[in-house]
């Protein structure tokens, strides 16, 4: 059904185009889906990719960019010689396809375990952390004046911000508590750089190929903000998938990270980046315990939900290992 | 009092059923939904084998640590404010320690495979 809508957008935007097929949801929840789809042509088939909300589901949470700021965050990127999808069509509201947009679809792998384990890709692992350094300063590095209206975001709302979501559990988590006043403590203020920041830098959001990084996916979280906050959410222990000794997501070192960084003409405060790695771990412990939440009183009442719930207990072992190592 | 099997011979039991006889004929999107009801089952399993004596411990070690008795639940509440406003950190005789015990209890239940948890066990061979 959803073919017929696409063939006639795809019309509009790709002359001679006769058709779509092969049309599958690849995810999606409630407001949100990815479906992927061929454009049919008589110069060749091309891969595509539909990000939307459904019609109805206009409204993204507050965080959210929304999904015209994503299309032009990815275009942007594109057209920086960044590794992201080519952008071809924004939805139009005529269409009855909801709000998002249309990109080329890149082949690769997302699933994390895949890429730190699967031969095919022995040869791009040594490679990936300095290539994702670079692809940080690229993104970081993007004209503020072309950028979409973000949200601005310092260390000190992101504190606040945490702290809120967990009080709102009304579970007592001293190993959190212990967190939360370390990063107040540390709290190193306004970054002097404010740039954009891609927000959800990790194994999931990067198409992997044999060859390295080839797309950077989901600008959802997007904002205006302290640079080193990718780099400290890539090191997070949880992107690691039990390769605990390379810190950028299980395939390389903070050095080859930096190196890749300061190449492409961005700037590191590695202590600044440990802030954002503490940050980012109990950012993602409370996610966990929203997963909780969200099962217990949502309309999600799944199993995986559940048990992602059970696994904040992860994010304490990695925060104790942060701020109160013990001498072994 | 309930008659045997225990709950917990109950649910391994089953949990075995499903891992040796159901998960192999699975596929496709279910086989991963089977694979995590297992490792709830398991998570289970582990919980009412563990849980008591390892609660038992946490509030021992909470009433010494903040002179205060209650349930272990408010005992938490306890420690989290004096954490939260400062008046205890890690230089306080007795909190790392604690915390630390703590967490490798929860982790014993809820994700022993955890990297991060074995190696602070002292198993140095990769996962």
């Amino acid at each position: 059904m959803i073919e017929a809508e696409l063939a006639r957008c795809v019309a509009s935007f790709h002359p001679g185009a006769t058709g779509v097929t092969g049309a599958a949801k690849l995810s999606g929840g409630a407001s949100q889906e990815t479906w992927t789809f061929d454009i049919v042509h008589p110069d060749g088939t091309i891969g595509a990719i539909l990000r939307r909300a459904p019609p109805g589901f206009g409204a993204a949470p507050s965080r959210a960019a929304g999904l015209d700021a994503e299309a032009s965050l990815m275009q942007l990127a594109h057209d920086a010689g960044l590794p992201s999808p080519r952008v071809l069509h924004v939805l139009r509201p005529e269409e009855g396809l909801g709000t998002g947009f249309i990109m080329a679809r890149v082949e690769g792998e997302t699933i994390a375990r895949k890429i730190l384990r699967d031969e095919q890709f022995a040869k791009a692992r040594p490679l990936l952390a300095r290539q994702l350094g670079k692809v940080a300063a690229g993104i970081h590095g993007l004209p503020a004046t072309k950028l979409p209206k973000l949200r601005q975001m310092t260390a000190t709302k992101e504190i606040g911000d945490l702290e809120r979501e967990y009080r709102g559990f009304d579970w007592p988590r001293p190993v959190f508590e212990l967190a939360l006043r370390w990063l107040r403590d540390h709290d190193p203020g306004p970054s002097d750089e404010m740039t954009l920041v891609h927000g959800d830098f990790r194994h999931g959001n990067l198409i992997i190929g044999p060859d390295g990084v080839r797309a950077v996916l989901d600008w959802e979280l997007a904002h205006f903000g302290d640079p080193m906050e990718d780099l400290g959410w890539i090191c997070v222990n949880s992107w690691r998938f039990g390769e605990i000794d390379k810190p950028v997501g299980g395939f390389g070192s903070r050095e080859e990270l930096f190196a890749g960084y300061e190449e492409a003409g961005g700037t590191v405060d590695p202590s600044r980046v440990m802030f954002w790695e503490v940050m980012g771990t109990l950012r993602w412990g409370v996610m966990c315990c929203g997963m909780m939440q969200r099962f217990r009183i949502g309309p999600d009442h799944s199993m995986e939900r559940a048990m992602i719930g059970r696994r904040a207990s992860e994010t304490e072992i990695d925060l104790l290992r942060l701020l109160a190592p013990r001498g072994r | 009092m309930q008659d045997e099997p225990t709950p917990t011979e109950l649910i391994k039991a089953v949990a075995d059923f499903l891992r040796n006889e159901i998960a192999p004929a699975i596929t496709g999107h279910n086989s991963f939904k089977l694979r995590v009801g297992i490792n709830a089952l398991d998570l289970v399993t582990r919980q009412l084998t563990l849980a008591q004596t390892a609660d038992a411990a946490e509030a021992a070690r909470l009433e010494q640590l903040l002179g205060a008795d209650g349930s272990l639940i408010e005992l938490n509440r306890l420690l989290s404010e004096k954490i939260a406003s400062g008046v205890v950190d890690l230089q306080t005789p007795g909190l790392a320690d604690h915390l630390w015990q703590t967490t490798m209890d929860k982790l014993a239940v809820d994700q022993p495979n955890y990297a991060a948890y074995k190696r602070e066990m002292g198993d140095t061979t990769r996962s």
